[in-house]
């Protein structure tokens, strides 16, 4: 199933492309000999620059641990030994960190299943119907990914009075679900395009109706791509932060990035060793999902984009 | 009529049956289509609508808005400040984009020539960077540049920069839009590395062949072979990057709140902000979101089009 693609998609978010460590060019003899003398070099510049880009996420893991009486030094600690767990019992003790994850969780809940249930239907009318509109659709679905987020949030923020609808969980998961769905269309389409009509057509002169064979057939071999854009639902819910901002007025309403902002802001001298905990905690699910889906999704995102 | 009275009676019926089949895909997708119309299209509508209308406080409290034509568009691209803030977005999304390209395309070079451990090392460090939730990035790079405990005033200072130590970025314009160019290139770079480096990765392997038998030197396979081919895909991404660089507002709105004035940091995602939630004027916020939408369709008017006729030609295969 790892055919199925979403190529040259136009989305914000992580869109996720995975090329495999196998699909490096291979290199003709000749190339290779010469340029085995400057492989050393060239591999110590990519360690490199691997250290740079993740020394922030590390820094962060780091401070978490450290002790508070060994953070507040002139000398970073760039070791977390001693290790003390102090910032993270901190953070669990806190009632608005629980209270934020709760509310996140429950918009990432509801966007996710309504996403993907949405999703799911509309790309099966557009994979596998012809009807009027279809190309509009497909249409609209491009636009929608390139309209400015910032450009809108006025009208939405009135849109959402006007309804009493502010500081709700329907409210957020109203404006994150119109954000992630056409995108959910878009990837679940590559998807079901993937699995050949054929298969269901064979189940159909074996005698199921067309829609038992969509069932019985196509439906088993999605599993991956419900999967997929599942996490996307949830990557882009977990991680909002300017319609939470905008929509979430009321303080004890927060979602965790909001939490995450009060909570490094609320007093004078930062408890930096909290906030990298918080930032942590909030991260670690997020980091471990992207990982298990970007095995999953091949390198599918720009095939065929260069051979036409 | 001509029409034998004896086939009348089979025509509706077969309409219906056609009908039918043709009702299933309009319920399948009603409920994205809904979706999307409430949370974007009417807002969209409305928006457009209310930056034609006065709109202010006392709109909010009941009072009929007033149709006031152009005057927020002309108040918005007249006013000395929101044209420095327009100004300002452009100038901070191109050196964004172009820190982002160059650094991006350079990994993504870096990939297809090292070992397979070090690429390997390379990617996984780029996806940790791409799974950071904004607000997180945000926060970790405000405690990277804390003037008196940050690691980077430490470090400046050790390297010999002695004005460093205890130097408040966030308190003057400049530091706080390199602090902020930092945090949007670092975050940007995985995507822009990993889809340069599918395109890369595409150009077959014969055709590279083919230049090294006629004696291309490896710079000049790169050159001319490798990055043309490859150049459709780059062009995307930094098509996409201008796209999101022009409206970052996280990244300022954070860094803002522990720095200087904020007039003179706006760019113009925090702008419309500020004046919508912030002053309460929907109505001048709304011209300058209008703005901002037409902007980024005036940009993005040649890659749209190109993917709607893909599309097209696809659906009348």
């Amino acid at each position: 199933m790892s055919t199925s693609t979403f190529s040259r998609t136009p989305h914000g978010g992580p869109s996720r492309t995975g090329p495999s460590p196998a699909a490096g060019s291979p290199a003709p003899a000749g190339r290779r000999k010469r340029r085995r003398r400057s492989r050393p070099v060239l591999n110590a510049i990519a360690v490199l620059a691997a250290l740079v880009w993740v020394f922030p996420v590390y820094w962060m893991v780091n401070t978490a641990l450290v002790p508070t009486s060994e953070l507040f030094t002139l000398t970073p600690r760039f070791v977390p030994f001693p290790t003390s767990f102090e910032h993270f019992s901190g953070v669990l003790r806190d009632e608005k960190f629980w209270s934020a994850l709760r509310m996140s969780a429950i918009v990432a809940l509801v966007v996710v299943v309504l996403a993907v249930l949405f999703g799911f239907l509309a790309a099966v009318a557009v994979s596998r119907f012809r009807f009027r509109g279809r190309g509009a659709l497909i249409m609209l679905v491009i636009l929608v990914q390139m309209l400015p987020a910032e450009a809108l949030f006025i009208s939405q923020f009135r849109m959402l009075d006007d309804w009493n609808l502010l500081s709700s969980v329907p409210g957020l998961s109203l404006l994150c679900l119109g954000g992630i769905v056409p995108f959910t269309v878009w990837l679940l389409r590559g998807f079901i395009d993937g699995v050949p009509v054929e298969l269901e057509e064979a189940a159909m002169v074996d005698g199921c109706s067309r829609v038992g064979a969509f069932f019985r057939v196509t439906l088993p071999l999605l599993g991956p791509g419900l999967v997929t854009s599942s996490v996307f639902a949830f990557l882009h819910t977990w991680n909002e932060y300017n319609l939470a901002l905008i929509v979430m007025t009321k303080t004890d309403h927060a979602t965790l990035p909001l939490w995450l902002r009060s909570f490094s802001s609320e007093t004078s001298a930062t408890d930096w060793g909290g906030v990298m905990a918080g930032s942590t905690l909030i991260a670690v699910p997020v980091i471990a999902l992207f990982l298990s889906v970007h095995s999953r999704m091949g390198s599918g995102l720009v095939a065929g984009a260069v051979k036409g | 009529m001509t029409t034998d009275p004896g086939l009348t009676p089979a025509v509706p019926a077969a309409r219906r049956r056609h009908r039918r089949t043709q009702l299933t895909p309009y319920l399948l997708v009603a409920p994205v289509f809904v979706a999307v119309i409430v949370a974007l299209g009417y807002p969209l509508v409305r928006q457009i609508v209310m930056s034609f209308q006065e709109f202010g406080l006392r709109q909010q409290f009941g009072q009929a808005p007033e149709w006031v034509g152009l005057d927020n568009y002309r108040t918005v691209l007249s006013d000395p400040a929101m044209l420095r803030v327009l100004l300002r977005s452009i100038v901070f999304c191109l050196v964004c984009v172009v820190l982002t390209m160059v650094a991006g395309t350079a990994l993504a070079v870096l990939m297809t020539v090292v070992s397979r451990w070090a690429r390997l090392a390379l990617q996984v460090a780029l996806l940790f960077v791409w799974a950071m939730p904004v607000m997180v990035t945000v926060t970790v790079w405000q405690w990277l540049f804390d003037s008196r405990y940050g690691v980077v005033n430490w470090l400046l200072s050790h390297l010999g920069f002695t004005g460093m130590e205890g130097h408040a970025w966030t308190a003057d314009p400049m530091g706080l839009f390199t602090v902020a160019a930092l945090i949007v290139v670092w975050m940007s770079v995985p995507l822009v590395a990993f889809m340069s480096y599918a395109g890369l990765s595409q150009v077959p392997a014969e055709v590279m062949e083919a230049a090294s038998l006629d004696g291309a030197s490896a710079w000049r396979r790169f050159r001319s072979v490798m990055l043309p081919l490859a150049l459709p895909v780059i062009m995307i991404v930094g098509l996409l990057q201008i796209v999101w660089d022009l409206r970052v507002f996280t990244q300022i709105y954070v860094l803002q709140q522990n720095g200087g004035s904020t007039d003179d940091t706006n760019l113009l995602g925090t702008a419309i902000y500020r004046l919508g939630i912030g002053q309460g004027d929907y109505g001048m916020a709304s011209a300058l979101a209008t703005v901002v939408l037409i902007l980024t369709l005036l940009l993005t008017w040649k890659y749209i089009s190109t993917l709607v006729n893909q599309q097209k030609e696809a659906a009348a295969r």
